[in-house]
């Protein structure tokens, strides 16, 4: 891949964004060298001669991709097409908070102060891909919501790409910050609708201000050549509650790099997910929870069921510093394969310097309990749907914590076709 | 209606089922009682189809046909009913959405639409009054955290929700106060008619004072040692298991 674009010197960020590219120069992509990157190869993906930016304005009408949205109830939309924005088949607004674009964020003066504030200060300068996503990313999300408010509907971000370029590398940045005792919902889904070649880097920033309050959902269940590497940085401060819900169905090849940062106290932050996979699909979820502060909570609970010749990775970091006394931090992954030829690597990597912490983590890989399955079938349930609701029921318990009822019966189904289950009854 | 011929069943090279021949014929209800280890569980889940038995010699025959290559499911759907001693537990999934599932999965076989959502709802209000359940156990997840009680009333409550014609009941009674007990076999009771045949399975005769059985069978080291009528069950809780132990060593 080459990066020939050259930046623009007069740009407000220039300096940051030299800096980025000088990192990447000289990290380059990560290779399995990399402890982090042992188990997911991004070889396939830089043979790949990608086009950075669309050669032309790509339209979709909504009727195309209606499905892709939670239509059932109303929400802001920020929507991208091949990385550019939408403004059809968006709906933003600056009624009392932002919800607009990145490119407006970085470009217009009313907005420097939050832009000094928050650009690039969680996201990570050394991570090569972060990096990357610095040097070179000019458009995403910004959303900026004030003291005690709350938006009347959640947020959407989607990013379609229409196939018209045969293989297209998007950079998506978003930018959001929640100030104190403010609220967000935000769904965010990357769609590739043909089977062209996309890969999306994508880095996003979260700062939850004082007693905030965000619950952040991922939907993956992308098409077969489409590739993602997800840099999500969070900042949290006292007693704000952060939650990250990520749903990997599909896609060529997917890694999470999903980073919390607690920087206060009685901070909560909670990160879920459900992957179900199949084909040759690959996930990668890296978690990192960076406990700095003294009585703070963490919970983790990742499920994972991995068919055909599916992989899967799970490694989740827990740090605690010497002075974050009285944490709790909860660490769960369980997995079940249902072939012989998929694979999952899991591991939990703690490091405690405080004494006083309680900190629970555990790791499963299994199959499934074929005293349920009998006790299924010889209630009528054929093996074939009995094993299915084993599964659905062990993954669906993670959905519990999602706040937004339709979203929750949206992935219930999606979980539902996924594993091919009848259901006898309507969620 | 079953017909258990010369039945031998093994489990990873151990026999436990040594020869059964047992007989029932529809509107009869038959116990089998016998010491801790002598084999009943292990007869019950052969009959219901559990894979992990293999059956070495004989057979079970349910209405004249060899149930040997019919998976589990497909003898429910033919009306065989299995009231687990030790029910499983099913996290993530409710007590009412597993009977949907349940009996929406056994119409289908026979060839029918899924059950209308208010003949459902009617049919399960009627049954889990019957069996005095809470409504709010209907939403709680199958047998997660059930007491031993609750987890038997639950089988009693999927039965009679699935009407089958073979009840197989294994120890249904354990863990059963008397009122619960009362409760259970009222149901069971209701379920029997000239069509339907009961196997209760029991380690003593307090539950066939309430299902009164027409025979009695003693199961002691993988064969059934005696039969008789209702009177020996109070035979066996007088003297006790030992004394047949003795009379079979002769
Ligand atoms: N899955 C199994 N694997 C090995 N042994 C078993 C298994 N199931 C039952 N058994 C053995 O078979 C015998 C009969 O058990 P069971 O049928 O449960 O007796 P009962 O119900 O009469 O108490 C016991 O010795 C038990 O240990
Ligand atoms: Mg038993």
């Amino acid at each position: 891949m080459a990066f020939e674009n050259t930046i623009d010197v007069e740009h407000p960020i220039h300096d940051i964004r030299s800096e980025a590219i000088k990192n990447f120069e000289s990290k380059g992509f990560p290779s399995k060298k990399d402890e982090a990157w042992k188990y997911t190869s991004l070889n396939s993906l830089q043979k790949v001669d990608f086009s950075i930016f669309p050669k032309e304005e790509n339209t979709l009408e909504y009727s195309q991709v209606k499905k892709y949205f939670l239509h059932e109830i109303d929400t802001y939309k920020i929507v991208f097409i091949d990385g550019i924005y939408s403004s059809y088949l968006s709906e933003t607004t600056h009624d009392g908070v932002d919800i607009c674009l990145m490119s407006s964020a970085l470009t217009k003066p009313m907005y420097q102060q939050v832009m000094d504030l928050y650009f690039n200060k969680v996201a990570s300068k050394e991570e090569s891909l972060t990096t990357l996503n610095t040097a070179f990313s000019r458009e995403g999300a910004y959303i900026y919501i004030p003291k005690n408010k709350m938006p009347k509907k959640p947020v959407e971000i989607i990013h379609f790409a229409t196939g018209n370029e045969a293989s297209l590398l998007l950079q998506p940045r978003n930018l959001i910050v929640v100030e104190e005792n403010a609220e967000l919902q935000v769904i965010e889904r990357h769609q590739s609708l043909t089977k062209n070649e996309v890969f999306t880097n994508s880095v996003t920033e979260i700062f939850a201000d004082k007693s905030a309050i965000i619950d952040y959902y991922k939907v993956q269940n992308n098409n077969a050549a489409a590739s993602m590497i997800d840099n999500t940085y969070i900042s949290q401060k006292n007693t704000s509650n952060v939650s990250v819900h990520t749903f990997s169905f599909g896609g060529k090849l997917t890694r999470n790099n999903l980073n919390f940062f607690q920087n206060g106290e009685h901070i909560n932050s909670t990160m879920k997910g459900v992957t179900i996979l199949g084909d040759k699909q690959h996930v990668d979820h890296h978690t990192l929870v960076h406990h700095r502060q003294p009585n703070c909570e963490s919970h983790q609970d990742y499920k994972g069921i991995y068919g055909e010749n599916s992989t899967g990775v799970f490694n989740g970091k827990i740090i605690v510093d010497k002075i974050a006394q009285k944490t709790n931090a909860f660490q769960q992954n369980n997995n079940v394969l249902v072939s012989d030829k998929a694979t999952i690597n899991t591991k939990p990597q703690l490091e405690i310097f405080a004494d006083d912490v309680k900190c629970s983590h555990g790791c499963t890989i299994g199959q499934l309990d074929e005293d349920a399955l009998f006790y299924l079938q010889t209630r009528g349930i054929p093996q074939k749907e009995a094993r299915a609701l084993l599964m659905y029921a062990f993954a669906n318990n993670v959905l519990q914590s999602v706040r937004i009822p339709e979203l929750k019966k949206r992935i219930n189904k999606l979980i539902a076709t996924k594993l091919g289950v009848r259901l006898g009854f309507e969620l | 209606m079953l017909k258990i011929k010369d039945l031998h069943a093994k489990v990873e090279d151990k026999e436990i089922l040594k020869g059964i021949n047992l007989e029932l014929n529809a509107g009869e209800v038959h116990a089998i009682m016998g010491p801790n280890g002598s084999g009943k569980s292990t007869l019950a889940s052969v009959i219901a189809g559990k894979e992990e038995f293999e059956i070495t010699k004989g057979g079970v025959f349910f209405e004249n046909e060899d149930l040997e290559d019919t998976a589990p499911e497909e003898r429910a759907h033919k009306g065989i009913f299995l009231s687990f001693q030790y029910p499983v537990e099913i996290p993530g999934v409710s007590v009412t959405n597993f009977m949907k599932t349940a009996i929406n999965e056994s119409r289908k076989a026979r060839g029918m639409e899924d059950m209308p959502a208010n003949e459902m709802l009617k049919l399960i209000r009627e049954k889990s009054e019957m069996l005095d359940i809470d409504r709010k156990f209907l939403s709680r997840s199958l047998n997660e955290g059930f007491s031993g009680g609750e987890k038997k009333r639950n089988e009693i409550f999927q039965m009679a929700m699935l009407e089958p014609k073979l009840a197989i009941l294994d120890e249904t009674d354990s863990g059963l106060d008397i009122d619960a007990l009362r409760i259970v076999a009222n149901g069971v009771n209701k379920l029997r008619s000239k069509d339907n045949a009961v196997l209760v399975i029991t380690h003593y005769q307090r539950l066939l004072e309430y299902i009164v059985p027409d025979f009695v069978h003693v199961l002691h080291d993988g064969k059934i040692v005696k039969s008789g009528d209702k009177a020996l069950a109070l035979e066996l809780e007088e003297k006790g298991y030992d004394w047949l132990k003795q009379e079979s060593a002769v």
